[in-house]
């Protein structure tokens, strides 16, 4: 076998033990194995297939003959050539006959494991599953599908919709991809960067879907934002150095470092001032701010993302509110505000400047932003008033600000969170 | 793989275009089409007459009904296409990125069943 074939495991592991390694080995490995028996067999559904008989025959073989000297290579070689058997089986009872050229490809191919080809061959599938002519829901259900290998059941529940609806929207995204051929590759380098930013979308995407669901009743999703890190440090190791890249994945682990100290048991808000900073998990924080550093000084165009995460870095850095360095904090936003000037962006700056000027012009600001309409429907935005309205005392006017505000939110533990602030006042 | 490349642009724009403009975006075709059947991504294109000179034609219960112009009052409307081979939609979108139209307008980028065996 040109795989290294099987060795008897020496140390005997208890069934239990080799099941779990197994899973482990199956959850690292599923997006690289289907990402290379896609280029392999030329066929998204083919190459599924083949990864699920794969992983089948290694559930039946490993236990019993042993864990392969190279899983992946394994799992990819047998996932093969199970499906040039499905194929010649397919072809054999239409045709009756099998044709030459298949059977010379079942020859035993040299597998290449070494990472670079495995990168390249996954990186093809990340753009393939976040390519923009797919829409946006297609783009983010094809990626946890394919590229993390998510089950359709579980894609379907981050979505809240029904299985049967998430594998129909699964394979209406598959169909575009194989008639309007969507390429199989890495784009063009005039285009890269403009493609990068698509990913980034994505994983940002899964990760901001995980971090506030849009409804129900828990405010965190940690599988969700655990995978978006997964996707993130896939793409640094992918594709090393890129600012953009490093921006998101800081960005990504500075929040999920506080998330367990930013809900209650019971699942309420915790403001950051509140927020129990022991409860912080230290080694993202640090893997967090670390990157923060390599992604500013990348001496290329700074990206959003890092800028975003610069702003976390010293949220998470300042012992508390006092010690947050809030001018620089303003300063950051006014950059972020240039690059990507958006109504959620303009309200976090007018949050940054009531801490340093007071709140009667972050009034000023967030009346502005709200007169040009279109935020209208933003809780954020309300909440923001009724907050500066109560530090200037106008407790009337605060109470219609959070109630307007407590209209339009949709989390059940940010509507608790809001209630609260109208009883206090 | 056969893409089919059309061409949507606001006709009242384009009609209210001063001559030297007129002239420039055909020279610019004129450019576009030479560069895409050198590289043998050409199969056909022409530009279509305004919408005003169109007919709809319907046939129901075996009986042909023929009516002026298309239904839908569009913002854009169809101009002209061009029929391309190209190897991928990234390439296919590529070259319709480069239609002189795509500047004003949008460029639908369609993928062509192949023929019935």
């Amino acid at each position: 076998m040109a795989t290294g074939g099987l060795k008897p495991a020496l140390i005997r592991r208890s069934a239990g033990e080799i099941g779990s390694s197994i899973e482990e080995i199956f959850r690292r490995e599923a997006g690289r194995v289907l990402a290379t028996l896609i280029r392999l067999l030329g066929d998204f559904d083919l190459a599924e297939e083949a990864q699920q008989d794969a992983f089948a025959a290694a559930l039946e073989q490993w236990p019993m003959r042993g864990m392969p000297d190279n899983p992946r290579a394994w799992l990819i070689s047998t996932g093969r050539n199970r499906a040039i058997d499905r194929i010649r089986r397919e072809v054999f009872f239409r045709e009756n006959i099998v044709p030459r050229e298949l059977a010379e490809t079942n020859e035993e191919a040299e597998i290449d494991p070494s990472e670079a080809i495995f990168g390249d061959d996954a990186l093809r599938l990340i753009f393939t599953c976040c390519h923009p002519a797919l829409n946006d829901e297609a783009q983010i259900a094809l990626t946890l599908r394919e590229v993390c290998g998510l089950s359709t059941q579980a894609v379907a529940r981050a979505f809240l919709v029904s299985e049967e609806t998430m594998a129909q929207r699964l394979v209406r995204a598959k169909k575009k991809i194989r008639d309007a051929g969507i390429p199989y590759e890495t784009p063009h380098p005039s285009v890269l960067d403009q493609r990068i930013e698509g990913v980034l979308a994505v994983v940002y995407g899964v990760f901001t879907e995980g971090y506030a669901a849009t409804a129900g009743s828990r405010l965190i999703d940690v599988e969700l934002c655990a995978e978006a890190i997964r996707l993130g440090r896939l793409l640094d190791s992918l594709l090393p150095k890129n600012s953009a890249v490093m921006g998101l994945l800081a960005l990504m682990l500075l929040h999920d470092a506080r998330h367990s100290a930013r809900v209650t048991d019971g699942g309420d808000v915790i403001l950051l001032d509140n927020q129990d900073r022991s409860r912080w998990d230290q080694g993202e924080i640090a893997e967090g701010l670390l990157l923060v550093d390599k992604s500013l000084g990348a001496g290329c165009q700074v990206s959003p993302y890092a800028v975003q995460a610069a702003i976390a870095a010293l949220h998470v850095r300042a012992v508390d509110r006092q010690a947050t360095d809030w001018p620089q904090i303003i300063g950051l936003y006014e950059v972020l505000l240039r690059l990507q000037p958006t109504p959620v962006i303009e309200l976090n700056h007018a949050v940054a400047v009531s801490m340093v000027d007071g709140a009667e012009r972050a009034l000023n600001l967030v009346d502005s932003l709200a007169a040009r309409g279109d935020v209208t429907q933003y809780h954020l935005l309300h909440a923001a008033r009724g907050r500066f309205l109560e530090q200037l005392g106008r407790l009337e006017d605060a109470r219609d600000a959070y109630g307007a505000a407590l209209k339009t939110a949709a989390l059940e533990p940010e509507r608790r969170f809001l209630a609260s602030r109208i009883a206090g006042l | 793989m056969n893409y089919l490349l059309m061409i949507y642009n606001n006709e009242a724009e384009t009609a209210a275009m001063n001559e030297d403009s007129r002239k420039k975006m055909m020279a610019e075709y004129t450019e576009f089409t030479k560069s895409i059947v050198q590289s043998g991504h050409f199969k056909a294109g022409d530009r279509l007459r305004p919408v005003s000179t169109a007919s709809t034609v319907r046939v129901r219960n075996g009986k042909a009904a023929i009516a002026d112009g298309p239904f839908a009052e569009t913002r854009e409307q169809l101009g002209g296409y061009y029929l391309i081979d190209a190897k991928s939609l990234d390439e296919a979108t590529a070259i319709a990125g480069r239609i002189p139209g795509a500047r004003y307008g949008s460029i639908e980028v369609r993928p062509i069943w192949p023929p019935v065996a």
